[in-house]
């Protein structure tokens, strides 16, 4: 019901009229800060300055000096899917994400109340080739389809480290119970079972171009077998695809970073990189990016020798870098976790809130349609009570591509009524029961 | 003389009572007839010769050899049919409580049975859609009906005539048949098949490919591209067997490509709309099955012209839940309206037909039907959905499914109308064999049926 209501509202958005949002304190993050206006036409931001054109049939939001930032993007999560982890085996690339989004997850809706917009889908770290990963945006009320992030580049994520090699030597938890163990059980194994699965992606590609041959030299051929393991691979191969690596420790870093040297293929965003700080020259130089927790760290040996200056280093040193969540709690506070670098090394306000928009936005290929507040980019912009960079800021209104999916005061006062219908389909669903249970024999 | 000629016929009569194969004619005269093809006819005759519909209108002659059963105040309805059920399978008849899962999420909290895949003689954990795990589709209903299955007489004393009947194991489960619920031998009892091959959504662990939804889900894609190259592979052979390298047998495969249709799970509308987006993909001609949560996609459903086969144990809290758990108004909604959505189907015009989904006794099916009835649906839409729906979702409308002259002789008659709590089932007729049903047990010790585990979160 709730979906088609917001479709309609949808439909209706489209022949909207323009919006102008006035007296508002503007974070472009890449044009500076400016107290004005933006125009908003057909989901789009038209202007954005102190002063814009008012349309004569323009709705006018009058922000108040309410701060405004573009929506927030978050380029590793695991909500709004029903799997995470095919970790059945080492090479899992036919999996994919995109086939098992949960666009009713509650916590899309509560990263939306946290001022995020766009996310990175993602595999989980238990295999070294993982699945296949989509962008999607938090359009709250969609179907699945409605989710995606139109012309997002795919992504394939990757895993080094314990993760991937924890289950070559899992010890058996109980006892007569054998687990078959899977290679690999050491990093060097990981490595390699990346190389085999790369080595495996160009002899399939080899197939298919002498199928091509044979087929144009009129021979009878039967098209090579489509392995759907290897196809996301080839992309990666072929630069339509982004590899994102999940790592931690500084020489794991360098390995993946030969590797892809090796492949000729770019590493957009090294996850996690908690050790990033320690080969943040080699990163940059090797063109790759960085996505990493601000203290978050200790959940596991490879997690330990993190420190918080780690996202400021690695931008001192050219890493494009950005901050990521990984978690459905972490999410609803990015705002909180960029302010922690200007602490922790000294970032200036702009680029503590690149690390939560205009990088991730880079480093998922979305840089063109949000990440900053500029003309033509995505009206996806997220106001603030105060600035976000402050520990008291609350997110009051999220809109995307025009149109508000979070509005607290509207959510306040729907509890009541939210309440309400609970308590009654509670009532109901208990007389159910009561006339559903047999009349039990008493006793004589 | 003619005394003795009338003792004569009286003594020749007694014999052949005793002594003669059941009568293979009959004639219901004065009953309500609910045809469901056409209008109720409400005093008509039925009569029945060699398993079939001889006859029916509101004036028919009774042929001098029928046995006739005088119906006034009954009511005659075509057989229910069990459009998605696991009657007669040894498998599922040698568990107490056989329940057909509706979706990946429902099967998480009940495991199904522990998959023993009797397709890999090595225990080794898959690695691949390569290896085929938990593929059984040459599996066939057909060869494998147990007659000897009770359930078989406990759904038939509740009505049920015929059911479509499938191998229960696995991903790619096996491939179903329609079967009648009455006969002799297993043989006799098939009315179609393969009538379509049933999909699971059920994951291996941890260990074994596929471990996670989306891992199966890649797993079926690839099996059907596989499918697809199989039979590429073969036409080409066949064309060309001095020049192309011969395709392996694959059995997997084989199964795959002689199903006539794909049952697919769905119960909650992101679960159905995945399943359509799905079955566009790999352009299968699908079916739906669970659609608990279809009243909220109907329009979406009609517009994709998937069926659904609607299960019967509407989801409610688990008898063992824990009592002191909040939940989500999202699982209060679900449970709520579920029994909504065969009345939103027929206003939409989607097609559906319900299953049973275990609860054959009479009492559970009346008590499970009534919530759809009190949540909109009409007694017609409801016949309907038990019979003709079912048969024309698996192509068999032509013998079943109506009372129609021509289609099998699979009728019941009833004293009130069908789905009221003080209405019994007086005869059963299967194949124009009559059966009378079993008494009614009383009510079980320990209460309700278990209801289907939660769907949402």
């Amino acid at each position: 019901m709730r979906r088609y209501a917001l479709c309609l509202l949808a439909s209706w958005a489209l022949a909207a009229p323009p919006i102008v949002i006035r007296n508002a304190n503007v974070l472009t993050v890449t044009k500076g800060r400016y107290q004005g206006s933006i125009l908003v036409r057909d989901g789009k931001i038209v202007e954005a300055g102190p002063k814009v054109t008012i349309p004569p049939d323009a709705q006018v939001i009058e922000a108040g000096g309410q701060y405004v930032m573009p929506g927030i993007v978050d380029p590793h999560s695991h909500i709004a899917t029903e799997s995470v982890n095919e970790g059945s085996v080492s090479v899992s690339s036919m999996v994919s994400v995109e086939d098992v989004l949960d666009p009713e997850d509650i916590a899309i809706y509560r990263a939306l109340a946290g001022g995020v917009t766009t996310i990175a889908v993602m595999h989980g770290s238990a295999n070294a080739v993982g699945g296949q990963c989509t962008v999607i945006k938090l359009r709250w009320g969609r179907d699945a389809r409605g989710l995606l992030f139109e012309g997002a580049p795919p992504i394939l994520k990757f895993a080094m480290g314990e993760n991937p090699k924890r289950r070559g030597s899992l010890p058996s938890l109980l006892p007569g119970v054998t687990v078959q163990p899977r290679y690999p059980a050491t990093r060097m194994g990981v490595e390699d079972v990346m190389r085999q699965a790369f080595l495996e992606a160009r002899a399939y590609r080899e197939e298919w171009r002498r199928y091509e041959e044979k087929r144009q030299r009129g021979e009878p051929a039967i098209p090579p077998r489509r392995d759907l393991r290897l196809e996301p691979l080839v992309e990666v191969l072929e630069g339509r695809r982004l590899a994102h690596v999940h790592c931690y420790r500084a020489d794991e870093i360098l390995a993946v970073l030969r590797l892809s040297q090796e492949f000729n293929f770019r590493i957009p965003a090294l996850i996690h990189v908690l050790e990033g700080y320690k080969v943040a020259r080699e990163i940059a130089a090797a063109g790759a990016g960085a996505s990493t927790f601000t203290d978050w760290w200790a959940y596991k040996v490879e997690a330990y020798d993190a420190i918080p200056y780690n996202a400021a280093l690695m931008v001192r040193k050219g890493v494009l870098v950005s901050l990521n969540s990984d978690s459905a709690e972490l999410m609803r506070h990015m705002n909180q976790e960029a302010a922690k670098t200007i602490k922790y090394g000294g970032l200036s306000e702009d680029e503590a809130l690149a690390l939560i928009t205009i990088n991730p936005a880079r480093q998922l290929g979305v840089d063109k349609r949000v990440g900053s507040i500029e003309p033509g980019k995505d009206a996806d912009l997220v106001f603030f009570d105060r600035h976000p960079l402050s520990n008291y800021a609350k997110v009051l209104r999220v809109m995307i591509e025009g149109q508000i999916y979070f509005d607290r005061d509207r959510d306040m006062s729907r509890r009541a009524e939210l309440e309400a219908r609970k308590k009654a389909l509670l009532e109901r669903a208990r007389e159910r029961e009561k006339k559903q249970a047999p009349a039990r024999r008493r006793p004589a | 003389m003619r005394r003795i000629s009338r003792w004569a016929i009286m003594w020749i009569a007694a014999v052949l009572c005793v002594r003669a194969a059941p009568p293979s004619v009959f004639a219901i005269r004065g009953a309500r007839v609910v045809t469901v093809s056409g209008p109720v006819i409400e005093k008509g005759t039925v009569v029945i010769r060699d398993g079939l519909i001889a006859d029916v209108g509101a004036s028919v002659p009774i042929p001098a050899d029928a046995w006739v059963i005088e119906a006034e105040g009954l009511t005659v309805y075509p057989g229910l049919i069990d459009a998605l059920s696991s009657l007669g399978m040894p498998e599922a008849a040698a568990q107490t409580a056989g329940t057909v899962r509706a979706t990946s999420r429902s099967q998480q909290p009940a495991p199904a049975p522990a998959p023993t895949p009797p397709q890999t003689p090595e225990a080794k954990p898959a690695q691949g859609p390569e290896d085929r795990p938990s593929n059984t589709s040459w599996l066939r209903a057909a060869d494998l009906i147990t007659p000897g299955d009770s359930r078989l007489e406990t759904a038939r004393s509740a009505g049920f005539t015929a059911a479509v009947t499938f191998p229960q194991r696995g991903i790619f489960a096996g491939q179903g048949a329609v079967i009648a619920l009455g006969g002799e031998r297993a043989g006799e009892m098939v009315i179609a098949a393969p009538a379509g091959l049933y999909l699971t959504l059920t994951t291996a662990g941890f260990t074994s490919f596929p471990g996670s939804l989306m891992g199966v889900l890649a797993y079926i894609r690839q099996v059907y591209l596989d499918a697809e190259h199989y039979r590429l592979a073969k036409e080409l052979y066949a064309r060309h067997p001095a020049s192309v390298p011969r395709p392996a047998y694959d059995r997997a495969l084989e199964g795959v490509l002689e199903a006539p249709r794909v049952l697919l799970p769905a119960s909650r509308a992101v679960e159905i709309d995945r399943m359509l987006r799905f079955a566009a993909e790999l352009k299968l001609n699908a079916v739906l099955y669970g659609g608990h949560e279809a009243h909220r996609v109907a329009a979406l459903l009609k517009k994709s012209g998937v069926p659904v086969l609607v299960s019967l144990r509407w989801p409610e809290r688990s008898r063992d839940a824990d009592p002191e758990q909040v939940e989500s108004l999202r699982v209060l909604e679900f449970r709520e309206m579920a029994p909504s959505t065969p009345a939103a189907l027929a206003k939409e015009g989607v097609r559906f037909a319900f299953y049973a989904d275990g609860l054959w006794s009479q009492r559970e099916l009346v008590r499970a039907v009534r919530r759809a009835l009190e949540a909109g649906l009409s007694q017609a839409d409801a016949v309907r959905a038990f019979t003709l729906s079912a048969a024309e979702i698996y192509g068999v409308a032509d013998r079943l499914g109506s009372i129609e002259k021509g289609k099998i002789a699979n009728l019941i008659v009833t004293d009130g109308e069908l789905f009221q709590e003080k209405t019994r089932v007086k005869y059963v007729f299967v194949d124009g064999r009559k059966y009378e049903p079993l008494p009614e047990a009383p009510p079980e010790e320990g209460g309700r049926a278990e209801p289907s585990e939660e769907v949402v979160q």
